[in-house]
């Protein structure tokens, strides 16, 4: 019964989560700039326009029943129009999520990779001076955010060694025709690996951008209960039994160590969602973020307003997934 | 004890040094930009343009660090743009850096309603990309000064209420604390007297990596072109001019990414340094 509760009430601190940001949304695109409709008309339009659109966006009715009429509006999926492109924003947020989805599954997996076998290789070597170089490495990884690295790696594995793409999803040369927006998935289920690695060559660089920074946070916390796990009596115990030093930390210490990291990397999960924003700009990787940014300088309200709320929608569900994760995986939490 | 006293302050001592030299010669080029300056940051030579660094064949002496595809000098450019990178530290960092850590002092020590509505505001705060957050907040605003700073502020006073809250909450419930209620201290007193002072040494290591972050923040802003006007020398305006040339003219994209690279490692280094030189279990 008490998780149910439990469950409940994380549910209610979504759904305030949720109407908090949307209210956020709405003063900052409303109430702030005093005038909206003068941001969403080009120069020169004249007094009659300026009313039309009053009405058509129901901007003469009072701020609360305008933010009435708007939440009823999102909730059903209706985002509105986009001024520049002139299509529902809920077809073109949908159309781009799957590029920014797809980017961030495979930065998180590069992130998982770095930071896991660093951990381990750290541990194995520890005190020594390769635990000193893996030590230096991650703090100086953490110290930089996904867009300076990102420069980097265009500046290195870009130019000085053009080893991989620098911008684009997908070579338009390959004639390859998609039918859904999710491209790594269609390539991989039509078993069309020359398609796959041209799309992975293109994620490749900023995909590491945006793990190099959450690597790092992996290899220190993972290093750090590693480190606590390796004076339990059961690592004693198979050291005993004769097992090699590798196979004790993956076999034994991992497993024990792991769930600390599992939640951090979920809490952080969303901060790499966040980044992709500037990074899918950086390599004109056509995704949400680097339309958001168009649609910022475009002064596209209505688009603006729907990309903030799909990200805000995302970053929730995500927490909130962890959140369930965590309790399904810790025993203490489920019995509790 | 004092041996390992000597080997944990050796690192500490040699990244502060570092990282604080760097600042400091930073904050000199940004105040005598204008003695320092080979040429008007602004000033286009169309037959001068993209001429390369001077250890390069057909580089002009009179361009040190070369110049960008409108023949402007970048190191020029790379001085005024310390000006601004550095305003918007010092401003924004500060400024964030009071709302954050007041507002987590308030909810972690006074707990109760305030407590609730600011954890509340976290939460949704954390809600937002914070990129989209502060680009979104300079298309509302409009471009300039005052609206990075602003953004910057908005976006960021969480990283300081969420820490300060936590430690504000563990003080709270120490024994000098419940001593300062005894003798009959006011709850705002003790605020002020008590908690801030030994919450004082994180919020001091936070400050000097909300000044990076500023950096980069504004960095991406004039990046995408939503920051200052679009002619003032900015690094991420520079930054951004030299990732479209990148083929013709890598240098146009080294200068300023060094410039940024450095500045960015030397406030975390700077910060890491103070957070260890402040503790006073590694002390």
């Amino acid at each position: 019964m008490q998780i149910v509760r439990a469950l409940l009430t994380r549910l209610a601190t979504t759904l305030v989560t949720l109407l908090g940001a949307a209210i956020i949304v709405f003063v900052v695109i409303r109430v702030v700039p005093g005038n909206p409709i003068a941001m969403m008309l080009p120069p020169g339009a004249t007094d009659a326009d300026i009313e039309r659109l009053k009405t058509l966006y129901g901007l003469d009715k009072s701020i609360p029943e305008q933010f009435w009429i708007w939440i009823v509006n999102v909730a059903q999926g209706d985002f509105g129009t986009s001024i520049t492109l002139r299509q529902p924003v809920f077809d073109l947020v949908i159309g781009r999520l799957p590029a920014t989805l797809e980017l961030s599954l495979i930065a998180l997996v590069i992130a998982v990779l770095i930071g896991g076998t660093a951990a381990l290789t750290a541990t194995l070597y520890r005190d020594t001076k390769i635990e000193g170089g893996i030590d230096v490495a991650g703090g100086v990884a953490l110290s930089l955010p996904d867009f300076l690295w990102g420069l980097a790696l265009i500046l290195v594995l870009g130019v000085l060694w053009p080893l991989f793409h620098i911008s684009g999803r997908v070579s338009p040369s390959l004639g390859f025709d998609f039918h859904s927006n999710f491209f790594l998935l269609e390539a991989l289920l039509r078993l069309r690996f020359d398609v796959v690695f041209d799309l992975l060559g293109h994620m490749l660089l900023p995909a590491l951008a945006l793990a190099i920074p959450l690597a790092a946070i992996i290899l220190q916390l993972l290093k750090q209960s590693l480190k606590e796990c390796m004076h339990d009596d059961y690592i004693t115990l198979a050291r005993t039994k004769g097992y090699s030093e590798t196979s004790i930390i993956t076999r034994d210490a991992l497993p024990n160590a792991i769930l600390p990291t599992l939640t951090l990397i979920g809490v952080q999960f969303t901060f790499l969602i966040g980044g992709t924003v500037i990074i899918e700009r950086l390599f004109s990787y056509e995704g949400l973020g680097n339309m958001a940014i168009d649609a910022v300088i475009n002064r596209d309200l209505p688009l603006i307003q729907g990309i903030v709320l799909v990200f805000a929608l995302l970053f929730t569900l995500v927490n909130l997934l962890v959140d369930m994760t965590y309790a399904a995986l810790n025993p203490r939490l489920r019995h509790a | 004890m004092r041996d390992a006293r000597g080997d944990i302050r050796h690192l500490p001592g040699l990244r502060l040094w570092l990282s604080g030299g760097w600042l400091l010669l930073l904050v000199l080029a940004a105040i005598f930009a204008p003695m320092l300056s080979p040429h008007d940051p602004l000033e286009q030579d169309l037959f001068a343009a993209r001429l390369p660094p001077f250890w390069e064949q057909d580089a002009d002496p009179a361009y040190l660090l070369g110049t960008d595809s409108l023949g402007r000098d970048l190191l020029s450019r790379m001085l005024y743009g310390a000006r601004l990178a550095l305003t918007v530290a010092l401003v924004a960092g500060t400024l964030t850096c009071l709302v954050g850590a007041t507002l987590g002092l308030i909810a972690g020590y006074y707990r109760g309603w305030a407590d609730l509505v600011i954890s509340r505001l976290v939460d949704i705060w954390m809600a937002f990309p914070p990129v989209l957050f502060a680009i979104l907040l300079i298309a509302v605003l409009g471009t300039g000064l005052t609206s990075i700073i602003i953004a910057i502020v908005v976006i960021d006073w969480t990283r300081f209420s969420r820490v300060v809250r936590a430690e504000a909450m563990s003080q709270g419930a120490m024994d000098y604390v419940a001593s300062a209620q005894v003798a009959g201290r006011s709850r705002f007193g003790i605020a002020l007297a008590e908690i801030l002072p030994n919450v004082l040494p994180t919020i001091v290591a936070l400050l000097t990596l909300e000044m990076g972050i500023a950096v980069i923040v504004e960095a991406i802003l004039s990046f995408v072109n939503l920051s200052i006007s679009t002619d003032e020398p900015t690094w991420g305006g520079m930054i951004a001019e030299g990732r479209t040339s990148i083929y013709q003219a890598w240098w146009v994209l080294v200068f300023p990414l060094f410039a940024l690279f450095l500045t960015v490692l030397s406030f975390s280094q700077l910060g890491e340094g103070l957070k260890e030189y402040f503790d006073p279990v590694l002390r």
